[in-house]
């Protein structure tokens, strides 16, 4: 391909045409053949953009931490806004899983969908460029056009497609968010008047002063924070995907919750290093709580998707801890678990879509013996659960593991306590699996209940291919984080060698002192 | 040749797994034995070459990890260790696969059935073959992973399932201390490979650890944060507690993998990590400690126990025990040696078994047993072999039983040991050996001697075990018969140096099996004394006076019960973590979530501006002198504001 092909703003943008071409569909007033036709556009429509986006991961120069396949070009040049997209090692495969998950998630709502199709698969289409632009915009004013972009197409998947709570999940997903986005804009807004501009990699290069850090770092985390979703802040997140579709709990889970995380490490951590120091202790504190309290949480389920998404929550928060150690095992396993996640949990969302198709129900008790009817469903089911319990030599693993390694650098109480995520994982996983695949097939409804069909197949193989490569042979995957997390972490160093440590952490740390002194 | 002895179990795995529905029964025994009995043969080259002629070697495969410094690749590490290892685990395998196509020639699932066993066995030599942490830790959950699928194979079976998720989380609170016990050795020597670590291993001893909160001594806090994990796989008093559970499995799971190899795991990783633990004096005081009690604790429980396998389980997690203290007091070549019989007699005792439940039709229960031994001569004698061996008898001098070597080896060395911690390995070593004894000959008494228990039925279908099944039998049977003699040169005689050569390390002083060559009559004989007395006493309890045992439990109620309860630990591990655990799950959710998070934040803000509206909404009455009466108080207001700003 030639070096001046602008393949982020097509990769970006070809979704969007296929958008505009269903929406000419006229079928002639036959609902079945418009429906037919715009399954169809959609699915080639994100195939081909999957396909151009596999340039990010062979033409990717692995060897830079710079920002690849820049493209730029004026927009509002009166106040310093331009049009500013390009990649480097923390968002290129983010885009790449993106791109993977919108076609898998047409293929899964082929049948599962079957009112307004039309405009359903415009929201997915729509969805996708969002989804891509948030990862590549390199301007304050497009990445925030995106972030919060994301949100309507989301908000109309769960609003109109989704289950009997569809409205109030909707809302409450929509004003969740929202309401941490507004802070961000505000950031933003003060970010340009300090600047003079909205273009991102200047705004890392500039030093801010630490007190407005603080300030921006606040607003950033009201934002993320919802978005990852950290506890106390995660409420919105399972009844969001109990009334979503299946493939909207694809996206949500696969790639909406790690623009939260994103967020993070694009942002915070390289803009704010001396706020993101100070409140190291907050995040630990509350990714700490996340992991615990909501895997057992996760036990008490009785809804198949409320229990997957109350681990998505208890997953995140090793994200989370993984990008504020701030040292190379403990950010590459943040972005390797975001990666893994997305896959991993977008998995178990269709595996607990395959078979609210066939009975309409989520509920576990509903369930038993599915083995005996279907055997390659739970040999599907128990390799993604596995995934999802991070067993080694699957993908879960390796992103858990290095962000333990990492906590165990930065403090190693964070590190023992998340560990314990491990044992309850375990136990909440392997309960579902029992519940829902073991024992005697006594329901009647079950017992004619059909096997992965073809399409099915289809849909689970490259997510099984995936969540295996990715534990047995990880180096590919981790090549492409290295040198951004390399100088990620020496610039970081860099800047708080500056500026003595101040704020939150060294009030902490003296308190702790005083205490110690006082308990000799 | 080294990477093709894991790889072909995982060949035979993947075959039988993914075609054994068009592969048929038959097809899928033949893909996952003969690669299994390849592998064997290549096991005994290997063992040859590496053990007897001294070429250790590590192949890398390719890399795995690369995050910056923690980086490791997949590799197969062959050295006196692993070859004993690779024996053990592919001579047992071999075996048990062969037995299983008789065994389970009835089960709807044989190709499922075959493709686990090899996928464990995979698993298990992974782990084996290690050189870094990480790769073990990778081979240490496989087959954590292997032996729930297996402990739940027969998945319509709520207790089978329930047992299965119960080894499973179990071994994850061990695996807990071993993950932690992995970051803790990169955070100190910034590596896990193995070579590496042992090499800094001395510099770092004496160096401490800042370690939640407080400064520890770095090597014994890794190193017990490690052994945990250890007493997770290998089911040590406190984690113990899946293992008579996992005998839900099909029975030549539990001769494979709760018995021979996946539980040895543990022993195996103390011995490799030798090189650590021998700077950790205080965690190698822990081991002997943790393993003696084990030793003694589950010998109590085997003794009153009813279920044919469940017998044979304490006494696998007691007999774990006895390895573990000769490990703790630095007798790695004695541990090994008992690994390695322990291996063949006890999966040959649960084999014959096995052989003894497919007889009575699936029965378990040795009450229902009895006067069997004339039907099934071949497994008697069979059962036999293994019980001597385990029970470790033999005529010193002339000839013994495996168990006999390797057993009185481990309790002397704990003797030679004149330390503490020693004494007390050595007395409840003593102990727990005449109770081995007594609860080996109780089961063989009740299953084989007295008078037929079992309905007319099941008697008369009691018919010896088929050819396929007996003949790994008889070859486990001379493993336990000659493996004792044959190799305590090699494992802790005088061969011993020029056989471990550097994959034991054993400091200047620690020597105890050198020591224990030299230890009185009277602590050589004693194992073998306590032996025949606990033989005897079965003898006078289950054929003399077959009411002695009901009155004995009667007049000891409270210890009986105890006993057969097994310390109660199951009912104070549910009231403790279980149920708290749940209950406070739920709470969490529906308070925590629900009532607080929800009540205040987006539901409370909601209902506010609900409220807020409401009371807006009241505001507006539609009657003209409501409104009317407002503006004019607004204008009287506003008027006065005025006034009162404007004189100012």
């Amino acid at each position: 391909m030639p070096s001046d092909f602008p393949i982020l703003s097509v990769v970006t943008f070809l979704p969007i045409a296929g958008a505009l071409f269903i929406l000419i569909i006229r079928g002639d007033g036959d609902p079945a053949i418009v429906a037919r036709n715009a399954r169809g556009v959609a699915l080639l429509a994100s195939t081909i953009t999957f396909l151009l986006s596999l340039e990010l991961w062979f033409g990717f120069d692995k060897t830079t931490a710079d920002f690849q396949f820049v493209e730029q070009a004026e927009w509002i040049p009166t106040f310093g806004i331009s049009y500013h997209m390009g990649v480097d090692g923390i968002s290129v495969l983010f885009v790449l899983l993106s791109t993977l998950l919108t076609p898998i998630c047409v293929l899964a709502s082929w049948e599962a969908i079957q009112t307004r199709v039309k405009e359903y698969m415009i929201a997915f289409l729509v969805l996708e460029t969002l989804m891509v632009g948030t990862f590549c915009a390199l301007d304050f004013i497009g990445f925030y056009m995106f972030f919060e972009g994301v949100l309507i197409p989301m908000f109309l998947i769960i609003g109109v497609w989704g289950g009997a709570r569809r409205v109030y999940s909707a809302f409450k997903f929509f004003l969740y968010t929202l309401l941490g986005s507004v802070l961000m804009l505000l950031a933003i807004l003060a970010i340009y008047f300090q600047l003079g501009t909205t273009d991102i990699p200047t705004a890392l290069e500039h030093g801010f002063p630490p007190e407005m850090q603080t300030w921006l770092w606040l607003a950033f985390f009201a934002s993320f924070a919802v978005k990852v979703p950290m506890w106390p802040v995660h409420t919105w997140l399972p009844d969001a995907h109990v009334e979503a579709p299946t493939a909207g709990s694809v996206i949500l889970a696969g790639v909406l919750l790690k623009m939260g995380a994103y967020g993070f490490i694009r942002f915070s951590v390289p803009m704010l290093p001396d706020a993101t120091v100070m409140f190291t202790p907050l995040i630990y504190t509350l990714s700490i709580v996340a992991v615990i309290y909501t895997s057992l949480v996760a036990l008490a389920q009785q809804d198949m998707k409320k229990l997957i998404a109350y681990s998505s929550v208890a997953h995140m928060g090793f994200v989370t801890v993984g990008i504020f150690t701030l040292n190379q095992q403990g950010i590459e396993g943040a972005l390797f678990q975001m990666l893994s996640h997305g896959i991993v949990s977008g998995a178990l969302f269709l595996v607990v879509g395959v078979v609210y198709d066939r009975i309409h129900s989520r509920e576990i008790a509903r369930y038993g013996g599915l083995v005996h009817r279907m055997p390659l469903y739970s040999a599907a089911f128990m390799l993604f659960m596995l995934a999802s319990v991070g067993l080694p030599g699957t993908s879960g693993f390796v992103g858990e593991f290095l962000v333990m390694v990492g906590a165990f650098q930065a403090n190693n109480w964070v590190a023992l306590l998340i560990c314990t995520g491990i044992i309850l994982s375990a136990a909440y996983m392997l309960w579902l699996y029992r519940r829902v695949i073991f024992g005697k097939l006594e329901k009647a409804d079950l017992m004619g209940i059909l096997d992965l069909n073809r399409r099915e197949i289809l849909v689970f193989a490259p997510l099984v291919v995936l969540v295996l490569w990715m534990g047995i042979y990880p180096k590919p995957f981790l090549e492409f984080m290295s040198p951004t997390v390399e100088r990620l972490i020496a610039r970081h160093q860099a800047a708080i060698a500056d500026t003595p440590p101040s704020g939150l952490s060294s009030l902490v740390g003296e308190s702790w002192q005083a205490i110690e002194t006082r308990l000799r | 040749m080294d990477t093709a002895i894991v790889v072909l179990p995982l060949l035979g795995a993947i075959l039988a797994g993914l075609f054994g529905r068009w592969l048929g029964d038959k097809g899928s025994q033949a893909v996952t034995c003969v690669p299994m009995l390849i592998s064997l043969a290549l096991s005994i080259v290997v063992f040859i070459d590496v053990a007897l002629h001294g070429n250790s070697r590590t192949t890398e495969l390719f890399t795995w990890f690369a995050s910056g410094d923690f980086e490791m690749s997949w590799a197969v590490k062959v050295d006196t260790l692993t070859a004993v290892m690779l024996i053990v685990v592919t001579g047992v395998s071999s075996m048990v696969h062969i037995y299983s196509i008789g065994y389970m020639h009835h089960d709807p699932s044989v190709p499922r059935f075959m493709a686990y066993l090899s996928l464990f066995t995979f698993c298990m030599l992974m782990l084996v073959t290690a050189d870094n942490f990480m790769q073990m830790f990778f081979g240490w959950e496989g087959v954590g992973l292997c032996s729930y699928l297996l402990i739940g194979f027969w998945y319509d079976r709520p207790t089978a399932n329930a047992a299965a998720i119960k080894a499973f989380i179990v071994n994850r609170v061990g695996d807990f201390g071993f993950a932690l016990g992995i970051m803790g050795v990169f955070y100190l020597f910034g590596t896990v490979d193995f070579e590496t670590v042992f090499q800094a291993a001395p510099g770092q001893a004496g160096a401490t650890l800042h370690f939640l909160g407080a400064d520890f001594d770095a090597l014994t806090t890794l190193c017990l944060l490690l052994f945990v994990g250890a007493m997770g796989k290998s089911a040590q008093l406190g984690l113990h507690t899946w293992l008579p559970d996992a005998m839900e499995g099909p029975t030549p799971v539990s001769a494979l993998i709760h018995a021979a190899t996946m539980v040895t795991a543990g022993v195996f990783m103390v011995c490799r990590l030798s090189p650590m633990f021998e700077y950790a004096p205080t965690a190698l005081d822990v081991v002997a400690f943790v393993g003696a009690s084990t030793a003694i604790f589950a010998a109590t429980v085997g003794l009153v126990q009813n279920d044919i396998k469940r017998v044979i389980a304490y006494s696998t997690c007691s007999q774990l025990g006895y390895m573990f203290f000769a490990a703790g007091v630095s007798a790695y070549g004695a541990a090994m040696f008992h690994l390695f019989t322990h291996a063949f007699f006890k999966a040959l005792l649960f084999l014959g078994a096995g052989s003894v439940i497919h007889a009575m039709s699936g029965e378990q229960d040795m009450r229902k047993m009895g006067g069997i031994w004339r039907l099934i001569v071949v497994t008697y004698v069979l059962m036999w072999i293994g019980s001597l061996a385990l029970a470790g008898i033999g005529i010193p001098g002339v000839f013994g039983f495996a168990g006999f070597y390797s057993k009185d080896m481990m309790v002397e060395a704990a003797w030679a040991a004149h330390s503490p911690i020693g004494q007390y390995a050595f007395w409840l070593g003593i102990i727990a050996a005449f109770m081995t004894a007594f609860y080996s000959w109780r089961v063989l008494f009740m299953t084989f001697h007295g008078e037929p228990r079992a309905d007319h039925d099941t008697m008369h279908h009691v018919h010896e075990s088929p050819w396929v099944m007996l003949a790994p039998l008889v070859v486990l049977a001379v493993g336990a018969t000659f493996g004792g003699i044959a190799f305590y040169d090699l494992f802790v005689g005088e061969a011993m140096h020029g056989f471990w050569r550097e994959s034991i390390l054993v400091l200047e002083g620690h020597n105890t099996i050198e020591a224990a060559h030299h230890s009185p009559l009277w602590v050589k004989l004693a194992p073998l004394v306590m032996g025949i007395g606990g033989i005897g006493l079965a003898w006078v309890f289950y054929m003399l006076r077959p009411d002695l045992p009901r009155l004995l439990a009667e007049r000891l109620r409270a210890i009986y019960l105890f006993f057969l309860n097994k310390w109660y630990f199951d009912e104070l591990y549910d009231t403790i973590f279980v149920r708290p655990l749940l209950a406070l799950g739920y709470n969490l959710w529906k308070s925590g979530d629900g009532a607080v998070i929800d009540g205040v934040g987006p539901d409370g803000v909601a209902a506010a501006t609900r409220n807020l509206a409401r009371r807006a909404g009241r505001l507006q009455t539609g009657y003209v002198y409501h409104y009317a009466f407002a503006m004019l108080i607004g204008v009287v207001a506003i008027v006065t504001w005025y006034l009162f700003a404007g004189a100012e």
